[in-house]
């Protein structure tokens, strides 16, 4: 445990943290990979809510049917995600809506429903239950259930999620695993950046609807240069952050800056971990991370959500299916706990970097 | 600049708001209260204003039980085409709904839902809109979609489920929808196409078509929480859409008396800065007028109306309900003896000479024969092909759905018998 405190492995966790959080972008469509590859792409620094402000922009000036909205969005946000969009786009296309997140689902349903892009903002995620029945009967099952005559596919919900270490049970959920077991919707969490503005755009462009989780620890926190204009990053594809050999260390969003403090703990005691960001919760990349755990051996799922019914389930299901013969250790889950996300208690009960450092040992010496 | 802009409004709302001081006779100052966004009149007399005081609105009619004009109303004098063409739509609708019940009590449709008793508000407002006008409806509206082109053909696969249904077989009978006439495919649950049809009047705003939201829901509906923000997101984002609400006395066995205590749906319009209408939802021709001025308005004042038509259900809630259970055979018998909406528009076009018993005649058979080639026609379609179970859950079958489907269909392969086709 020395070596986890000691001033160096600090060191290098700030280099390391600083490289996830400015990784480079791989533009995703084939054609601008093309012209990109010439010339490398001028970048822009920018923290998260900067890079989600300039994702919607960038989103309203290519697609003139494109509207924002949701509480609070007029004024810039309470995040500031939306600053300066009305002022630019008009208060016709970027506008407050009344208090009410099911009128928010319903209303942003309907204006996809006639094929124009609707960009709704739910202020927390924890606040997105009332429009659950939108969202999951409605919004996820109208293409379906039409045979597909109608879609509301040009749908996308934005919302902050997840711990930010004072938020209580109101201001901290991460109920992503509600909406990954909703056939219909797409699931996405960026862990930085350009991440963020990449994954964003191609949601908002996306032909499905899409819950788009925002983790509001790093609105701030996170910086990183971030490409000037438009460019997306495919849905459905996970990220391999870095390589290694002994374990496979999954996650998502703001999860992703734990795991990488954990797996430089376990550097420092000679663990090679290969740290994959899911990035697309549903439809997640299988392949990405059976591949890696073939490789390994041994994998640690870590979500900040309750672990009973969390998403890591799912991952450790499906993988225990796959990679049988290739696992020498059971699968570990490290999440919250099943408690609601407490207020004085948050730094007992978040999954953090030394419970993910103590999973990793026990793969290793299972 | 600011007490600038405060004694403009100040001197509107006063003149809003003094008729309605006079009404309670409060002791008002001159001063008023300046609160965000409002200016109101002080009183001296503390008083609790109780609905119950409040006049019932009114329930708008042109045609009296006996299809007769009432005193003090206008024929619109839509003339005999049209008239006929609702009625012919009413014999339709009538005949495809004692068929298909039919057809459901000898097991071969799952579920049905009549529309016994509302035929007039259906015809009466589709008949009063445009086609290009999107509908959302609940469930208890095929007169609409009937009224625009729907087949009893299209009815009929859609309630078998077969190859040719609307939504592929994917959802219970009555659920129907249809892309090119502008109606939207309905869903089970309640209510939740009423805010949709918010954000598309706003979609058909901001774009400057010229075309409206049209949506119907039950009065047991407009209990639902999507109702109370479907109205505030209609009235704050100024969205041209008509809610029209069907008040037909029960939600399933729940009589409206358990439902809501204010003056029936149409009071809630004031709260939410909603314009209201209520009409007799048994007459073709109150329902109709009511529909076109309230479209006219939409258009020209950008803002949302509420209409509320007053009827009862004459048949079972659906063919999963006995509502003798939960009320008297005679109530019932009384409601489709005197106040039946398609009587009542024969005996208009009796006295209009438009139609004779003989026509009358001829007419129901007509649509009685019509309603069983298409039940039969529909019944000998197979269902539709397997793999569509995967098809349109995502714009493209993801890999997931793919590796599902090939399980399926390797399972299905290696117990044939089992899964036999069909249904």
């Amino acid at each position: 445990m020395n070596a986890v405190t000691s001033r160096s492995s600090r060191q290098v966790l700030k280099s390391l943290r600083r490289a996830l959080h400015s990784s480079a972008v791989q533009p995703a469509a084939a054609a601008s990979a093309a012209a990109l590859a010439s010339a490398p792409r001028e970048t822009v620094q920018m923290n998260m809510f900067t890079a989600i402000n300039d994702a919607m922009r960038v989103a309203m000036a290519t697609d003139p049917s494109a509207v924002v909205f949701g509480e609070d969005v007029a004024f810039g946000g309470v995040f500031r995600c939306s600053v300066d969009l009305k002022e630019e786009f008009g208060a016709d296309r970027v506008f407050n809506s009344p208090l009410c997140e099911q009128g928010i689902a319903g209303f942003a349903i309907g204006y996809a429903s006639t094929g124009r892009t609707a960009i709704a903002e739910i202020q927390f995620a924890d606040y997105i239950f009332p429009a659950f029945d939108q969202i999951v009967n409605e919004a996820a099952k109208f293409r379906y259930r039409s045979g597909g005559e109608f879609n509301c596919g040009k749908l996308t919900f934005r919302a902050p999620y997840g711990a930010v270490g004072h938020g209580g049970h109101y201001h901290s959920q991460s109920p992503e695993a509600y909406f990954a077991h909703t056939p219909g919707l797409k699931v996405v969490m960026p862990r930085n950046p350009i991440k963020a503005k990449g994954l964003l755009l191609a949601s908002i462009r996306d032909p499905n609807p899409v819950v788009f989780f925002e983790p509001k620890a790093l609105y701030r926190a996170s910086v990183g240069e971030v490409p000037v204009g438009d460019y997306v990053e495919n849905l459905g594809e996970a990220d391999i952050v870095s390589r290694g050999s002994d374990v496979t260390v999954v996650g998502w969003g703001a999860q992703m800056r734990v795991l990488e403090e954990a797996c430089a703990y376990a550097e420092e005691v000679g663990i090679s971990c290969e740290l994959i960001d899911l990035q697309t919760i549903f439809p997640w990349d299988v392949d990405t991370i059976e591949q890696s755990v073939r490789k390994t051996g041994r994998l640690v799922v870590s979500h900040e959500a309750p672990q009973t019914g969390g998403f890591a389930a799912e991952i450790a299901t499906t993988i225990q299916d796959r990679c049988f013969l290739s696992l020498e250790a059971p699968i570990q889950r490290v999440c919250g706990y099943d408690t609601p996300f407490p207020l004085v208690f948050e730094k007992y009960y978040v999954p953090d970097a030394l419970k993910n450092f103590e999973a990793i040992k026990k793969v290793m010496d299972f | 600049m600011l007490s600038k802009a405060l004694t403009t409004i100040g001197s509107r709302v006063a003149v809003r708001a003094a008729p309605a001081a006079q009404r309670i006779n409060a002791k008002s100052f001159s001063s008023l209260g300046y609160f965000p966004g409002t200016k109101l009149p002080y009183v001296a007399d503390l008083a609790i204003k109780d609905p119950r005081e409040n006049e019932l609105i009114p329930c708008y009619r042109i045609l009296n039980e006996q299809g007769d004009i009432v005193e003090g109303a206008t024929d619109p004098e839509l003339g005999q085409d049209i008239c006929i063409q609702m009625y012919t739509n009413m014999i339709r609708l009538n005949a495809m709904d004692n068929i298909f019940y039919d057809a459901q009590r000898q097991g071969r449709i799952s579920f049905y839902m009549t529309s016994y008793g509302e035929e007039a508000i259906q015809f009466g407002s589709a008949s009063a809109i445009r086609q290009s006008d999107m509908v959302f409806g609940q469930y208890r509206e095929p007169g609409v979609l009937m009224w625009r082109g729907y087949t009893l053909e299209n009815f009929a696969d859609q309630c078998f489920s077969n190859k040719d249904g609307h939504g592929k077989g994917r959802q219970m009978p009555v659920h129907y929808g249809s892309k090119n006439f502008n109606y939207q495919t309905i869903s089970s649950p309640l209510a939740t196409q009423l805010p949709q049809a918010v954000g598309a009047a706003y979609s058909f705003k901001i774009a400057k078509e010229d075309r409206i939201s049209v949506c119907y829901f039950g009065e047991g509906a407009a209990s639902e929480g999507d109702f109370h923000a479907a109205l505030n997101f209609a009235a704050t984002k100024d969205c041209p859409i008509l809610f029209f609400c069907r008040n037909n006395g029960f939600a399933i066995s729940t009589p409206t008396v358990d439902q809501f205590r204010g003056d029936g749906i149409a009071s809630r319009g004031a709260g939410y800065g909603i314009p209201i209408m209520r009409v007799d939802g048994n007459d073709f021709l109150a329902v109709h007028e009511a529909t076109r001025k309230a479209r006219a308005f939409i258009l020209k004042e950008n803002r949302p109306v509420l209409i509320e038509a007053m009827s009862y259900r004459q048949g079972h809630h659906s063919t999963s309900d006995d509502s003798t259970r939960y009320r008297e055979v005679a109530e019932i018998k009384h409601w489709k003896e005197t106040c039946d909406p398609i009587d009542r528009t024969r005996s208009y076009l009796f006295r209009r000479g438009w139609l004779s018993a003989e026509q009358d005649q001829h007419l129901r058979d007509n649509e009685r024969t019509n309603v069983l080639a298409a039940l039969q026609k529909a019944e000998s379609k197979g269902p539709p092909s397997l793999n569509t179970l995967f098809e349109d859950v995502y714009d493209v079958k993801i890999p997931h759905l793919l590796r599902q489907e090939k399980e399926m269909l390797e399972h299905v392969a290696k117990y044939p018998d089992h899964y036999a086709a069909g249904h």
